[in-house]
This record gives C-alpha cells, sequence and structure tokens, in this order.
C-alpha cells in the first residue's frame, strides 16, 4: 500500500460487561461492541469506517484514541503500543490524535466563547503565552473559514454547520496528525453537509491529515475515502480500496448496503432491484454462532452456521470475511442492483 | 387528474417571545389521488408545520394559522380541513387521512399495548366491537410484517426494535383505510437496510390499499425513487415543484440546481468538489419581503431584493418560485 501504517489495530476487542438482577448481582454476559478488529491506517490516508447504528463503530473510534482501555488487542502508533498506557503518557499522545463528534453542540461548552473553547487544548497541553493563543485561534478560525472578529461570540450564536467548523478548529489546535472523525455530518442538513466535507478535504491536502471517518451514509463515504471498512456486530466484515468496495463488493453484507442506498437519479432508482434484508441486527450481547451474519444472509450455508469465517484477502487490498465469498463472486450484486 | 387535497397560501406564524417566527408566508400544493408527493427541503423550511398546520396538530398558542384554505376532496364533496372544529377533524386524522412519524416511540402511547392502541381507533372510528377490533388489529401488525402478530399486539412499544414500532405505527396509520398517508421522516432515524424495508412495505401498501402518499424527508435519493412529484421547500415557502424527472434532470430553482449539485455523485469515484452553497438559510422572525433564498443565490439582480416571487409555470406540471429561473432553453 501506501507508505508504513501510522496506527496498526491488532485483533481489538472491547466487551462491556452486564450485570442482572439487584440484590444478588452477578456478571451476566457482555456486549462484544468491538469483537476482534485488525486493519492498518496509512500516513496520509482516510479511511472509512460503515455499519449500522451498534455495529461498534465509536467504540473503536474512542479505543483507538486511547479514550478508553480495550478488553484485548493492541493498537499500534508509529511503530509503539498504545494500549495500556499510564495516564501521564496518554497526555502525552493527546496532542497528535483528536476526534470530532456528531453532536457539535454537546461537545461544546456554553458559558465560554469560541476563542477560549478553540485555545482550551492549547492552554492544557502548551506553555505557550495568552497572546500566543490568541493569535493561533484567530488562524485557526481563519483556517476552518470562521470570521476571526467572531473570538468573544458564543456557541448559541453559530449554526449547526458553524459550530462544527468550531470543533474542527479546536481538535486542529495541537496540529495533530490523525483525526477520528465520528459521523461528523449526520446532523447537518445536505447544504451545509458538503460545505464541511469540502473543508475536510481540504485540510487533509494542507496539513496532510490521517483520517478515520466513521459515517453510516455510504455516497459520502465512498466520495471522502480512500479505503473502507464495512463493520457488522462488532467485526469487520470487509476491507478494500472505495473503487474495489463500490463496484466489486464481495460480502454479501456489503452488497445489499449498498443496493439500498437511495441514488438521487430517477431512472436510476426505477431501474435497479435491491437486496432487501430480514430483520434487524441482533443484539451484540448475544451474536449468532458462526458468521454474525448468518441470521440475515440471503445466502448463508450450513457452514456459516457453524464455523466462523476467516479473514481472507481475496484480491491484493481487498479482504473479505466470509465463507462463500470468492473472486467472481457477484452472487448478489448484479447490473440491476450496482448504483453505477 | 383527480385532486384528493389541496393547499391555497398556507400561513402559520408562531407568536413567541422572540417574536413572530414567519414558519409558513403561503404555501400552496394539491395532492392528485393514488400518487406519491415528495416534500423535500432542509431542517426548519416548514415540511412539518405544513402539514400539522392541515391536521390541527400545532399547540395554539403559540401557533396561529393566519391564512389560507385547504380543501380535502372526500366522498361528500370538498371538506374545508382549516374550518373543521375539534370533532370534525378527529374524525379526519386516523380516519381519512393517516399520519406516519420520524419518532414512533412519541407517537404511540407508552402505556398502552400496541393492539389497543390500534383497537381503539378502530371502534372510534368504523364502530368496531372491542373483539372485532383486536383481531383486526392482529391483522394489521401482520399485515405490515409483524412477526408473532398475536404476541406483539399485547406488547409495550418499547419493546419493539426500531423498525419493528416503525412498521406498528404504519399499521396504525392505515387502520381505517385512509385515502391519504402523510409520512413525516419516516425512515430518518433508521438504518439503510431497514429504511429499505419500511419504504418497501409503505409502497406495497399504498398500491393495495390505493392511497395517496405525502413523503417528507430531507433525502433526495429517497425521493428519487419513491415520488411521482416532488415540492422544494424553502425557508417557509414552496421553491419548486415538479414530476421527478424534470426535478432532477431540468431543476429550474438555483436552490434545486444547488442542493442537487451538493450531493456525492454515487458511483462516480474520483476526486472532485462538492459544490457547497454558502450561508445558511434566513432568519424566519423577519416577515419576508422579498425571494427568501436572495443571501444565497449566485444569479439574484435587482428585482430579487424587491418583491417575492409567486410560482410560475416553466413547463406544464413544472413550477418555480424565481424570478430567474433556468429553463429549457437555458434562458434566465
Ligand atoms: N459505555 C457503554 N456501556 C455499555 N454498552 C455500550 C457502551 N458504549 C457502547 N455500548 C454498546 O456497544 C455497541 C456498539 O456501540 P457503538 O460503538 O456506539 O456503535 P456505533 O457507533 O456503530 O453506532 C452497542 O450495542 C452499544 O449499546
Ligand atoms: N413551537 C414553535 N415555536 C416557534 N417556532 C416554531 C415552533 N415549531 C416550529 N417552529 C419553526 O417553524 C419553522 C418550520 O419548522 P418545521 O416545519 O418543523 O421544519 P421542517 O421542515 O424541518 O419540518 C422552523 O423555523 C421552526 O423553528
Ligand atoms: S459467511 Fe455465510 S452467512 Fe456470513 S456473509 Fe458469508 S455467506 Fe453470508
Ligand atoms: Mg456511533
Ligand atoms: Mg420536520
Amino acid at each position: 500500500m501506501k507508505g508504513e501504517p501510522l496506527i496498526s489495530v491488532q485483533k481489538l476487542t472491547k466487551h462491556f460487561p452486564f450485570r442482572k438482577g439487584w440484590i444478588f448481582s452477578r456478571k451476566a454476559g457482555a456486549v462484544r461492541a468491538v469483537d476482534g478488529i485488525s486493519f492498518d491506517i496509512f500516513k496520509g490516508e482516510i479511511l472509512g469506517v460503515v455499519g449500522e447504528s451498534g455495529c461498534g463503530k465509536s467504540t473503536a473510534g474512542r479505543v483507538i484514541l486511547c479514550l478508553e482501555p480495550p478488553t484485548s488487542g493492541k493498537v499500534i502508533l508509529d511503530g509503539r503500543n498504545i494500549t495500556r498506557l499510564d495516564r501521564a503518557s496518554i497526555r502525552k499522545l493527546r496532542p497528535r490524535m483528536q476526534m470530532i463528534f456528531q453532536d457539535s453542540y454537546a461537545s461544546l461548552n456554553p458559558r465560554h466563547c469560541i476563542g477560549s473553547i478553540i485555545g482550551e487544548p492549547l492552554r492544557i497541553h502548551t506553555r505557550n503565552t495568552r497572546q500566543q493563543i490568541r493569535t493561533r485561534v484567530m488562524e485557526l478560525l481563519d483556517l476552518v473559514g470562521l470570521n476571526p472578529n467572531h473570538y468573544n461570540r458564543f456557541p448559541h450564536e453559530f449554526s449547526g454547520g458553524q459550530r462544527q467548523r468550531i470543533n474542527i478548529a479546536r481538535a486542529l489546535s495541537l496540529n495533530p496528525r490523525f483525526l477520528v472523525c465520528d459521523e461528523p455530518i449526520s446532523a447537518l442538513d445536505v447544504s451545509i453537509q458538503a460545505q464541511v466535507i469540502n473543508l475536510f478535504q481540504d485540510l487533509q491536502k494542507e496539513l496532510g491529515l490521517t483520517y478515520l471517518f466513521i459515517a453510516h451514509d455510504l455516497s459520502m463515504v465512498q466520495h471522502i475515502s480512500d479505503r473502507v471498512a464495512v463493520m457488522y456486530l462488532g467485526k469487520i466484515m470487509e476491507l478494500t480500496t472505495r473503487e474495489r468496495l463500490f463496484a466489486n463488493p464481495l460480502h454479501p453484507y456489503t452488497q445489499s448496503l449498498i443496493s439500498a442506498i437511495p441514488i438521487p437519479d430517477p431512472e436510476k432508482e426505477r431501474k435497479r432491484v435491491r437486496i432487501l434484508l430480514n430483520d434487524e441486527v441482533p443484539s451484540p450481547a448475544n451474536p449468532p454462532d458462526g458468521c454474525v451474519f448468518n441470521t440475515r444472509c440471503p445466502i448463508a450455508g450450513p457452514q456459516c452456521r457453524l464455523l466462523e469465517p476467516e479473514s481472507r484477502m481475496i484480491f491484493p487490498d481487498h479482504v473479505v470475511v466470509c465463507h462463500k465469498a470468492d473472486r467472481n463472486n457477484g452472487s448478489l450484486i448484479t447490473d440491476s442492483t450496482a448504483p453505477l | 387528474m383527480d385532486k384528493i387535497l389541496e393547499v391555497t397560501d398556507l400561513i402559520t406564524r408562531f407568536h413567541t417571545f422572540d417574536g413572530v417566527v414567519h414558519a409558513l408566508s403561503g404555501v400552496s400544493f394539491h395532492l392528485y389521488r393514488g400518487e406519491t408527493l415528495g416534500v423535500v427541503g432542509e431542517s426548519g423550511s416548514g415540511k412539518s408545520v405544513t402539514m400539522m398546520s392541515l391536521l390541527h396538530l400545532l399547540a395554539a398558542p403559540p401557533a396561529r394559522i393566519e391564512g389560507g384554505r385547504a380543501l380535502y376532496f372526500g366522498d361528500n364533496g370538498p371538506l374545508d380541513l382549516l374550518g373543521l372544529d375539534t370533532a370534525g377533524i378527529s374524525r379526519i386524522r386516523g380516519g381519512r387521512m393517516g399520519f406516519i412519524f420520524q419518532d414512533a416511540l412519541s407517537a404511540l402511547n407508552p402505556v398502552m399495548t400496541v393492539g389497543r392502541q390500534i383497537s381503539e381507533t378502530l371502534v372510534e372510528h368504523l364502530g368496531m366491537t372491542t373483539a372485532r377490533a383486536w383481531n383486526r388489529s392482529v391483522q394489521l401488525l401482520d399485515y405490515v410484517g409483524i412477526p408473532e402478530p398475536g404476541k406483539r399486539a399485547a406488547a409495550y412499544p418499547h419493546q419493539f426494535s426500531g423498525g419493528m414500532r416503525q412498521r406498528a405505527m404504519i399499521a396504525l396509520a392505515i387502520a381505517c383505510q385512509p385515502r391519504v398517508i402523510i409520512a413525516d421522516e419516516p425512515t430518518t432515524a433508521l438504518d439503510v437496510t431497514v429504511q429499505a424495508q419500511i419504504i418497501d412495505l409503505v409502497l406495497r401498501l399504498k398500491s393495495e390499499m390505493n392511497m395517496s402518499v405525502i413523503w417528507i424527508t430531507h433525502d433526495l435519493g429517497v425521493v428519487a425513487g419513491i415520488a411521482d412529484r416532488v415540492m422544494v421547500m424553502y425557508a417557509g415557502t414552496v421553491v419548486e415543484t415538479a414530476p421527478v424527472d424534470d426535478l432532477f434532470y431540468r431543476p429550474a430553482h438555483p436552490y434545486t440546481i444547488k442542493l442537487l449539485g451538493a450531493l456525492p455523485k454515487i458511483g462516480q469515484a474520483g476526486n472532485y468538489r462538492l459544490e457547497s452553497i454558502d450561508g445558511t438559510p434566513p432568519d424566519l422572525l423577519e416577515k419576508p419581503s422579498h425571494c427568501q433564498f436572495v443571501w444565497r443565490c449566485d444569479h439574484a439582480g435587482d428585482r430579487c431584493w424587491q418583491d417575492i416571487p409567486q410560482n410560475r409555470e416553466i413547463s406544464p406540471g413544472h413550477q418555480a418560485a424565481c424570478f430567474f429561473p433556468f429553463t429549457d432553453k437555458g434562458v434566465r
């Protein structure tokens, strides 16, 4: 691939144990939010992560950024294992990796002016003078397309798209190299989404950033990502370049996801055939045996209910976790289902 | 074609402490029998307030309907929905017109079983006996694709998954065989595979029960797949109405054109920039005195700052409220 990985995620799991009963509370099981995922993120690339809500995207992002410890597995940053570091070492890592959330409002303190919000990481992590911080915040406001004269305004005076720009400015204040963007545009209107997506792309080119870009909007992920990972019930089902994923998806789950994207083109919509999946995603507290997708999979066979499929590289750069996927498996996707 | 609903110059305002919110400034549209009308527009453009005004679902105060007419053409001739009293509108609501909301959990009564809620509607509107109504509720749940309907009818809304709850609300909305279904962002909170199931379901019901559907969404992809005609709203006004192909292939209003340009081109990989629309929608606390899109429009002329553009015909069935619309000949 392109050079060396910035981040290498290895067999990462995050389980949330839960208890049952009040008085004699005992360990009853665990939500397997992230269940053994492995992938590399290369320097300067945008890796998209898609999957239905509850499949573990946000949890994966938080664990990779050391905001939560993993249950098992490793995250390697620049050759160094950063899981299970002590607080002080994590603090030292903070400037290098940042997260941007979906809810632009909840992550901004309503009682502080935006200048002070954006400058906060600089006050905590650097010894810059007040004047230096102020100058840097002005630069950041300009960089994300906000008026530097609005330094003293408060979050409620801004629209959703502008608030997301404030979050981006704050995340960039310490010159991070890696950003986890967790559904950063889901709450925004179409006309504003385009502004923010363009900003993400410009910043990536200008500053050479690396992104893990989490979203459930597949068409936006296709637009922005270099490679895409598809998650289902805490596991990665397929990982490949965006061109391959959308032109030649091999996993039946990816195929049905792609066939379900609404396309803003009436003629294409009339021609295509959707692969409708039954039911909904099972609970991650009690995932199915064998392949976790087998309860909804249109082509599942007996082996799928019995054995967990292994991750197989079917083409260079194209990894699939499915017993039945093979090189010419267009099993479900046909010309009429493809969005192309 | 035969109209089932005709709304003319609807004006709804909210009288709040901050001032008067001009939520709807003269909304006009109609719905033909058997068609699906897609309503798109960004949040705050007035999509929900339009439909809630028709069915008297807005709390007054602060809401006040200050103008307009909304004719429903039923079996007994036209009926002005805005002029109905409480009893009259409750006969329509849940009877002739069904409403599907985005958030099923807040639309369903949390302390009543799903079967009982549907039964009560049947008893109230169709005068069924309780026993018969219960049987029919179970049949309805079965019809909308809920497994083990007999058992599920006795369950409470919170015991349903997101997709199943949406199906239960749909069962409630169609219980009395309405002529019109208004679906307000019914799939926005759902995942794409479940969204596909719900769209499939509503379209099947629509054709089997011969209903007309108003489908509100902000997703232009959904509209392209389901609508016969599309109406685009912006800041409390209807800016464009057109048959679905005209809207997507021959848009006339600058806002519609920009909105379509802001979407990623699915299937077209490669590095192109999305066309973004700079700025934000206007503050509705100000009474409109000119085109509401003028601040964000690349083609605005002097007239656009002086007058409110009225709907004008671009081609048969295709209207845009703009002084300088794009037309077939590219003339503005
Ligand atoms: N702090 C937590 N405690 C218990 N369960 C959690 C916690 N955070 C997430 N989960 C569960 O883990 C699963 C994955 O959640 P999440 O990572 O938020 O998914 P996504 O971002 O893909 O929607 C869900 O079932 C969720 O309920
Ligand atoms: N109870 C209310 N009080 C004041 N303003 C309201 C109220 N309800 C809605 N509005 C305003 O009316 C406008 C239209 O809202 P709505 O129809 O809900 O938009 P949408 O197109 O997103 O459905 C918005 O600007 C909103 O702020
Ligand atoms: S492994 Fe089997 S069940 Fe899982 S996706 Fe592949 S075919 Fe379907
Ligand atoms: Mg999430
Ligand atoms: Mg609404």
